[in-house]
């Protein structure tokens, strides 16, 4: 995976070889602008926005302050950073909602950009939010997309409203009378995916939207998508005046270049983006992490968040203290590979440590998920007891608990040495760093 | 024909942006620096990607400077060869009984391109049977049924979350019986860095190699024309999984230029085989490389 190497790995790279001069030519400076070039293209940037970028970061590199730093890689990468932060749009604005209820969101998008799935997924957020909403099927085009929106309402716990394969406009005339009778207070709209160039389904958008008056005009893009993504939303904004854009299947490698040239042609910011298979897998979109990602950085911000969500502060002192004292047990291990698993899987964790997912790239990691799930059979297959003091466990208590938990007693006998280790360790970093997971 | 007809059609957004600007800039004055970046950048803008596109100009390079081409309309035959070079495979000829495992990535258009695979086979006289292998997705196997109505063919399918290997060998059992020719194989839409479906496309792939020993075995990945980089990506984590004979690009009827598969025939020597061009059934067409390109460099 050499081509998607991160940008620091390759900044440093450049400036490897001046570390003695510590200070910048324009020379090098150019040289260093060609990488990010290069970054971006890979992230899949628009090419005309890259040239544009370029040029607004090889006028503020240039400057004075660059030449004489000690750091030039990170000085660099600071300004491409801030730059793309200043592109990408401020902060994170949520949904609106309309003044008189119904709120009305009318999705867009290509064929296979996830429209389906994410009308789903608005719906449970919204939900969660205490709002009353149900899904609308005016995909009336493709095999089973009902079917397929019905399927997803019942995952998000949402109620769809749909009337077979009649005209759009009807289906959503339809909705407006449910909504009325049954308090649903917004409507997520899920249309049929088009291209941009099919001027008679378009059409029908149009018509769709000067109906229902929408207050949200979402289009969904695949972050995986390359050039073309600006065309795309150039022309459903033209004829819709599209209110925001939702990036599908953030998850894994993919830098979703597209985010930054649908904002720059555009002008329209990324509101939302998908991040998984499961209905909860939607985030509101933040600038900051997205240029991260885009350079190839990590996202260490959503990494610490998903930890705080999966521990209070109390947890986390308590934690700290009971590695301090090395007065961790088992029932601790227990509790942290739970919280482990609160904060989602070890590899998309990995992906949001910098410099980290270009060096593990798509090496084998859930192999560990497997063995985590071992390690807390086996764990729980032991007394409460033996949890607090693992010293206690002889032979026969280790066929005892390898029968329990289904494993050999290599397998305990490997878990018992690998924790009293780690208690090892523990011990030897007193000195109050904070240390890692003991496995 | 046939090919170029619709080709023609669904490329024929991309002559009017791409292929204009490598048009007009084989028919300027020098092939100095200022040609050979533009014509780079001419090419990134067609997701052809950095790398390849670099090669391929530095090809042109090498090959004018040696035959001592100074203007850039004499270059224009070299520059189409040195893509249908990167692009061009030879492709073994089916056998029957035939097994197509499509995989690839969600909303790719697998479903899709299989419903039109099978209408390909039909029209050519051969039976087929349609395994519905996407046990994940909500509604998978009923939007592959529509498409089996649609040509008229088999359809293998099991409740929404059973064990996909599972009707593949059902799949198999039922073209043995019945001496079907075709057997195509839709997949569940993975996203190629979730470990446990790729292993779940491995035991499908070693159920087909076990139970259909006999069979000309080929599996496909689709790729979507207006993916960029990360098309790469994907093939290249496919492949670890299974071997790839070839690639589906589909919804070439957008801007898009699926430029991106130069890319990946290039630096991961895997063959586009069928392009789609509509959503019609009969809108699946044989890759042909050399018409491809003429429309690329006009």
């Amino acid at each position: 995976m050499g081509a998607f190497e991160g940008l620091g790995t390759r900044l440093n790279h450049i400036f490897s070889k001046l570390k003695n001069k510590g200070a910048l030519t324009e020379l090098e400076i150019k040289q260093a602008m060609r990488e990010v070039r290069i970054a971006l293209l890979e992230a899949d940037v628009n090419f005309t926005v890259v040239k544009n970028f370029i040029a607004a970061v090889t006028e503020k590199a240039v400057g004075e302050e660059v030449l004489k730093s000690l750091t030039p890689t990170q000085q660099v990468i600071k300004i491409v950073n801030e730059e793309l932060i200043a592109l990408l749009g401020g902060s994170h604005t949520k949904l609106a909602v309309a003044d008189r209820p119904p709120t009305i969101i009318l999705m867009c998008g290509l064929q296979g950009s996830g429209k389906t799935t994410m009308c789903g997924k608005l719906g449970m957020m919204l939900k969660k939010s205490g709002k009353k909403p149900a899904l609308v099927a005016c995909d009336i085009y493709r095999p089973a997309a009902i079917l397929q929106l019905q399927r997803v309402g019942e995952k998000a716990g949402v109620p769809v409203i749909e009337k077979g394969q009649i005209a759009p406009l009807k289906i959503v005339k339809h909705a407006l009378d449910v909504a009325a009778k049954n308090g649903y207070d917004t409507l997520i709209v899920d249309t049929a995916g088009r291209l941009h160039i099919d001027e008679a389904l378009m059409d029908e958008l149009k018509e769709l939207k000067s109906f229902l008056k929408p207050t949200e005009i979402l289009l969904v893009v695949d972050s995986m998508t390359g050039q073309d993504a600006v065309n795309v939303a150039e022309k459903f904004n033209e004829l819709l005046d599209i209110t925001g854009v939702i990036l599908t299947k953030l998850d894994g490698d993919t830098r979703g270049g597209a985010a930054l040239s649908i904002k720059a042609v555009t002008g329209k910011s990324v509101r939302y983006c998908g991040t998984g298979e499961k209905m909860g897998d939607i985030e509101p979109f933040h600038p900051d992490r997205m240029a991260s990602r885009i350079l190839g950085m990590g996202d260490v911000l959503t990494l610490i968040e998903k930890a705080q969500e999966a521990y209070t502060e109390e947890e986390a002192k308590a934690l700290e203290r009971k590695m301090r004292e090395a007065s961790f047990t088992l029932t601790d291990y227990l509790a942290q590979l739970d919280k482990m698993k609160k904060m989602g899987s070890l590899a998309s964790m990995i992906k949001m440590i910098p410099g980290l997912s270009s060096k593990i790239g798509n090496q084998d990691l859930s192999v560990d998920e497997g063995k985590i799930a071992k390690t807390k059979a086996i764990i729980q297959s032991m007394t409460p007891q033996e949890r607090d003091n693992p010293d206690m466990i002889k032979s026969s208590r280790k066929k005892r608990i390898a029968a329990g938990s289904g494993v050999e007693i290599q397998d305990v006998n490997a878990l018992l040495k690998q924790f009293e280790s780690s208690r090892e360790m523990m011990k030897r970093m007193r000195s109050g760093r904070r240390g890692g997971f003991p496995f | 024909m046939g090919f170029f007809g619709k080709i023609a059609k669904g490329l024929k957004r991309t002559k009017e942006a791409f292929s204009k600007k490598i048009y007009e800039l084989f028919k300027g004055r020098a092939l100095d620096d200022d040609f050979y970046e533009e014509l780079e950048m001419a090419l990134i803008s067609a997701d052809v990607g950095v790398e390849t596109a670099s090669q391929a100009v530095e090809e042109l390079k090498e090959r004018c400077y040696q035959k001592r081409i100074a203007k850039p309309e004499d270059a224009k035959d070299i520059f189409s060869e040195i893509l249908q070079e990167m692009i061009d495979y030879e492709i073994p000829e089916y056998e029957y009984p035939l097994c197509i495992l499509v995989a690839g990535v969600n909303g790719v258009g697998k479903t899709t391109a299989i419903g039109k695979l099978a209408h390909y086979f039909t029209s050519m006289g051969k039976s087929v049977v349609l395994a519905a292998a996407d046990t994940f997705r909500a509604a998978a196997a009923e939007q592959l049924a529509v498409w089996a109505d649609r040509s008229k063919v088999r359809i293998i399918k099991h409740e929404e979350g059973a064990d996909p290997a599972a009707v593949v060998f059902d799949a198999i059992a039922s073209c043995k019986a019945k001496k079907t020719d075709v057997l195509l194989i839709d997949t569940a839409g993975r996203l190629h860095n979730k470990k446990n479906l790729m292993e779940e496309l491995k035991k499908i792939d070693r159920v087909v190699l076990r139970e259909y020993p006999e069979a000309d075995y080929r599996s496909y990945i689709v790729l979507d024309a207006t993916t960029g980089q990360n098309a790469l990506s994907q093939v290249e984590i496919f492949k670890e999984a299974i071997d790839i004979d070839g690639i589906i690009l589909t919804k070439l009827d957008g801007t898009a230029k699926g430029g991106v598969v130069i890319a990946i025939c290039n630096e991961m020597e895997v063959p586009v085989l069928f392009v789609g061009v509509g959503e019609g059934k009969e809108d699946l067409l044989p890759f042909d490389a050399e018409e491809f390109i003429g429309e690329i460099v006009p």
